[in-house]
Formats: structure tokens, C-alpha cells, sequence
């Protein structure tokens, strides 16, 4: 009985080796390295020496780390809970009452910024924010003189970039999620004398808190991680004005070459992802019992 | 009953009374959604514009004489095929790892209740939100240690786990719907379990893995963070890093040609997702098989 409850589940073996030596073993090493002076070339390198602490105290006491993790936190909350989630869940709406025709059209084209290669839309992204870019000459038919945007504002361009970049995952979840909110619902509030903004804070938006709860948690991890497109837009810069927590990792490790260091840093991000993703996962619990 | 007559009652409300302000609002949605989608739009104009034009910088206009010069220019071999076919070989590479991994371990996790499961389907889901790019530091540490530094096969294993856990989720649902009295079916007629898989649910299935594929494919293609990590000679970059260090590295001064290049890299992903998404309906008219 044993052996045979063990047989079954023999297929599982080659997806928990894959997960265990590419998934848990590096998050382990990165623990494990942030304790040492791991480096990428000299003697560091062959023979790492345990340092304790000294990567964390570093972090805390370095101007690099804070001003990061700061940046980390407002490029999360100004294009990801602010700029994807809100118009995400704003488009959908419009959406419902809409022409079929110029949803789908506008469909596609948000969907169309997120379906790209990420570093095509980063390129794409890069040529738009230009001092002699798109934004500029739209602001020069107005009338007004742009400003530098990747130079002068770069945190702006970048929040802008990933909200425009990341808005159809959240448009999608919202839509799925309105479908499946009841028709009479809606038409009773409608009965009742429910004005358009009483029905969406009253009605709709508690009926999808669920899809809120989860599309937040999920777009906050993707934008956790977002380096490509801040690398190819402004590489962090100008100083370290939009260096985010996943580029100072980057930078840490292999233009500094201080691996150590670098991977205090990660652990740091880990930390923060594992987080937000035991939350995510005790959501799902709790909506499927 | 109460629900037709309240549409009814609505229906007549809005020839009344409001009527006019019913097409007002719905004006309104319109055009606040037109003007979404130009703000979406107009970041893709300068690509398509620029592709077509020999003396294209970063504005956005319309070209003096449009040509094909700068797709001419970018169709070489080792500016663009080769790199194209590096892409391809990582994309299939992770996508066919994913698919076979995801559907062994599905197939217990569907048909045997175990109280393994539900733990392990909930540690899968966690792995989903580790972010990848958090990883890197650690991921190059270690492929150095074990010297799989700049192979194109522990670089496809390596993607093909960061998408392992959305896969073996996906793969699981999809074989959840396929009725388990079919395979009993097949059981009666004295099928082993490995046949009555192969000869049954597969099959009943091969919507769904073509989603999880091209779900995978699509991630791996548009990657550029890995490869751009574990893959240093440029013979075996893909295309997104290739992209990156050509145009990167020399100034970036031929614009059209990038944005032809981007063109011609980005056309497979989004036809594979315009296949998807129109298929992915079908998918779930699965379930409806017992009924037929």
C-alpha cells in the first residue's frame, strides 16, 4: 500500500527536482551568500570569507539602499496599485457600457503594449519619453516645451512606462470579473434609484472585492521585479534616481562585482516577494474553500 | 420571471424618460475609451513609422519616402536569423520541458486524492511569486559553481522552472476537466493507466497544452533578463539580447533600423496570442464532452 501510494506519485519527481535545484537552491545560495564577501573576480571570488552581518549593516548605513528601497515603494504604488489597477478596473467599466466595436478595438491596443517582447516595449518606451520623442511633440502641439523626461523626471517616465506596459492584466481580470457580476443585481440597484457612482461603491466593487484583492497582490509582485524596462530607459539613472531595488541588485553584483553585497540585496527582494505571496496564496484559500 | 420584468420596466424607463441620457452615457464611455486607446497607441506609432522610414530619429512622423531599406538592412543572417533561431530553440526548449514536467506531475495530482496535494498545489503557487529578477544574482552564482555558465541547456532548464509552477497549475486545471469516467472507460476495456492517458486524456486535453505551450513560448521569447545573464557569447543570444547589445552598444543611431528589427521580433508572440486568446473559448467547451 505504501509503495504503491509512493508509485503514483513517482511522476511528480522531475518537476520538484527542477523546482528544488533551479528555484530553491538559488534562493538558498543567495541567503547563504549574503553572509559572505562573494565577489566576481580576485581572490573574494575562489575563497568567499564568512562576514556575518556586515552586507545588511552596510545596506542600512550606504545612501544607495534606502533611496532604493524608497524608489522600490513609490514605483510600485504609483504604477501598479495606482496607474495599472485603477485604470485598469476604469477601462473595463467603461467597457460595459460601451460599443462592442471601440472596446475591442481599445482592447487590443492595451493588450498590444503587453503582448510585446519586453525589451521591444522598453525600446518603444525609451523612443516616447525622448527629449525629441512622441510626449514632447504632443506637448509642442499645445503649445508647451517638454522637459527631458528621461533626464529631468526619469521616475515619472518609468511609472508612466509601466503603467501603460502592464494595464492589460489588469483590464483583463476586471473584465472577467465583471462579466460575473448578476445582471439583476445591477438592475435592482438601477430600480432603486442608485446613482452611477452609488451602484460601482456599493454594488459592484464589493462583488469583486475578491478579483481586487487577488489582481493587487499579483500586479505588485510583477512590478517587483521589473528591470528590463528601467534598465533600457534610463539604466537607473541619472544618478541613482531611478534605481530600484532589482537594479541595485544588478548593480551591486556585476558592475561593482561585489556578489555579497549583491545578494543581501536580493535576499531583501525575496524577502519582500515570499511576503506578498503568502498573502496571495491565503487569499486563494480562503475563496476556495 | 422578476428579472424579465424588470428589464422590461427598464427597457420602457429608457424610451421614456431616459432614453437620451442613456445614449449620452454610452457616448460618453465611448469616447473617454477612444481616448484610452490613443494614449495606448501612440507608443507603437513611433515602431511602425520609424520601421518604414531610412531617416527616422525619435520623432513620430509620417516618412518623407517610406521604404523597406531598413527591414533590407536588419535581414541579415547573424544580425538577425541567428539570433531569431536561438530565441526559437530557447522558447521550444522551455515550452517543451514545461509541458512534459507539468503533465506527469499533473496526472497524480488530478486523479489521486492524496493529502499531498492540496500543500503541494499551494508550494507551487507561492514559486509563482518569487520574483525571477530577484533570483539572478543568486541563479549566476550558482551556475557558475556547478559551470553551466553560457549553455543553452541549463539555460532552457532554468526558464523552463521559473514557469513550471503557472504551468503545473494550468496543466492540472485543464486536466481536471476531462471527465474521469472516460478513462475508467478505457480502464473496463483493459487499458493501462498509461495508455488510457496517452490514448484519452492527452487528447481530450491538447487545447489546454497547446495554451500552457504557447503560454510558456511567449514568456521565454519575450525574456530578456535570463538569457542576458547566463548567455555570453553572442552565438547563442536570442534575439531580445542580441537587440539589446547591438543597438545598446553602438550608439543607437540606426533608429529605423531598430524599430524594424522589434517589428520582425515581436510578429511571432503576437500571433501566437492572437491564437490563443480566440482558442482559449473553445477550451473550456471541454467539459461538455460527457454530454455529446
Amino acid at each position: 500500500m505504501r509503495t504503491r501510494r509512493f508509485l503514483r506519485l513517482l511522476p511528480v519527481v522531475p518537476s520538484v527536482l527542477l523546482l528544488l535545484v533551479f528555484l530553491l537552491a538559488p534562493v538558498a545560495w543567495s541567503f547563504y551568500a549574503s553572509f559572505t564577501d562573494a565577489a566576481l573576480s580576485g581572490k573574494a571570488a575562489r575563497d568567499p570569507q564568512w562576514v556575518g552581518a556586515d552586507n545588511y549593516v552596510r545596506m542600512f548605513s550606504d545612501d544607495s539602499f534606502p533611496l532604493a528601497a524608497w524608489l522600490t515603494v513609490v514605483f510600485v504604488a504609483a504604477s501598479a496599485v495606482l496607474g495599472q489597477n485603477v485604470l485598469g478596473l476604469l477601462i473595463a467599466l467603461l467597457m460595459t457600457r460601451s460599443r462592442r466595436l471601440v472596446a475591442s478595438w481599445v482592447g487590443t491596443a492595451v493588450v498590444a503594449a503587453w503582448v510585446l517582447p519586453e525589451i521591444v516595449a522598453a525600446f518603444a518606451a525609451y523612443a516616447y519619453f525622448n527629449r525629441d520623442g512622441t510626449l514632447n511633440q504632443v506637448l509642442g502641439v499645445f503649445g508647451g516645451e517638454g522637459p527631458d523626461w528621461l533626464y529631468s523626471f526619469p521616475l515619472v517616465a518609468i511609472v508612466l512606462a509601466n503603467t501603460w506596459r502592464g494595464t492589460a492584466f489588469s483590464m483583463l481580470v476586471y473584465r472577467a470579473a465583471l462579466a460575473d457580476v448578476p445582471r439583476d443585481v445591477a438592475e435592482a440597484a438601477l430600480m432603486d434609484g442608485a446613482r452611477g457612482w452609488q451602484r460601482l461603491a456599493f454594488i459592484t466593487l464589493p462583488l469583486i472585492r475578491s478579483s481586487i484583492a487577488t489582481n493587487l497582490m499579483l500586479i505588485t509582485l510583477q512590478t517587483l521585479a521589473v528591470f528590463t524596462l528601467i534598465w533600457v530607459m534610463t539604466a537607473g539613472g541619472p544618478a541613482s534616481a531611478s534605481t530600484t531595488l532589482p537594479v541595485l541588485a544588478y548593480q551591486e553584483a556585476f558592475k561593482f562585482g561585489d556578489i555579497g553585497y549583491g545578494t543581501a540585496v536580493a535576499s531583501v527582494l525575496i524577502l519582500l516577494g515570499m511576503v506578498f505571496g503568502a498573502v496571495y496564496v491565503k487569499l486563494l484559500r480562503e475563496q476556495r474553500p | 420571471m422578476t428579472t424579465s420584468r424588470l428589464r422590461a420596466q427598464l427597457g420602457k424607463e429608457s424610451t421614456t424618460a431616459g432614453g437620451s441620457s442613456r445614449a449620452r452615457a454610452k457616448l460618453g464611455a465611448d469616447i473617454a475609451l477612444a481616448v484610452i486607446g490613443v494614449c495606448f497607441v501612440a507608443p507603437l506609432l513611433w515602431l511602425l513609422l520609424a520601421a518604414v522610414d531610412p531617416q527616422a530619429g525619435y520623432q513620430t512622423k509620417v516618412p518623407a519616402a517610406a521604404s523597406t531599406e531598413n527591414f533590407r538592412a536588419v535581414m541579415t543572417p547573424e544580425l538577425l536569423f541567428q539570433p531569431l533561431a536561438n530565441s526559437f530553440l530557447l522558447s521550444a526548449g522551455t515550452a517543451v520541458v514545461n509541458v512534459l514536467a507539468a503533465v506527469l506531475a499533473a496526472y497524480p495530482l488530478s486523479r489521486y486524492q492524496s493529502r499531498f496535494n492540496k500543500p503541494f498545489m499551494y508550494t507551487v503557487l507561492f514559486g509563482t511569486s518569487l520574483p525571477v529578477t530577484a533570483i539572478m544574482v543568486p541563479v549566476y552564482g550558482l551556475f557558475v559553481q556547478l559551470q553551466f555558465l553560457d549553455s543553452m541547456a541549463a539555460t532552457i532548464f532554468f526558464m523552463a522552472t521559473t514557469t513550471l509552477p503557472m504551468a503545473i497549475w494550468m496543466t492540472k486545471n485543464f486536466m481536471d476537466s476531462v471527465p474521469l469516467e472516460l478513462e475508467e472507460a478505457a480502464w473496463v476495456d483493459g487499458a493501462s493507466t498509461l495508455a488510457a492517458l496517452r490514448s484519452v486524456v492527452l487528447p481530450l486535453m491538447r487545447q489546454g497544452l497547446g495554451v500552457v505551450f504557447i503560454f510558456v513560448f511567449i514568456q521565454a521569447w519575450g525574456n530578456f533578463f535570463v538569457p542576458f545573464i547566463l548567455l555570453l557569447s553572442t552565438g547563442k543570444q536570442p534575439a531580445a539580447v542580441s537587440i539589446f547589445s547591438f543597438f545598446g552598444q553602438h550608439g543607437a543611431i540606426a533608429y529605423g533600423q531598430l524599430a524594424a528589427f522589434s517589428i520582425l521580433y515581436s510578429v511571432p508572440v503576437l500571433v501566437l496570442y492572437a491564437l490563443v486568446s480566440r482558442g482559449m473559448g473553445n477550451s473550456f467547451a471541454l467539459s461538455g464532452a460527457m454530454k455529446g
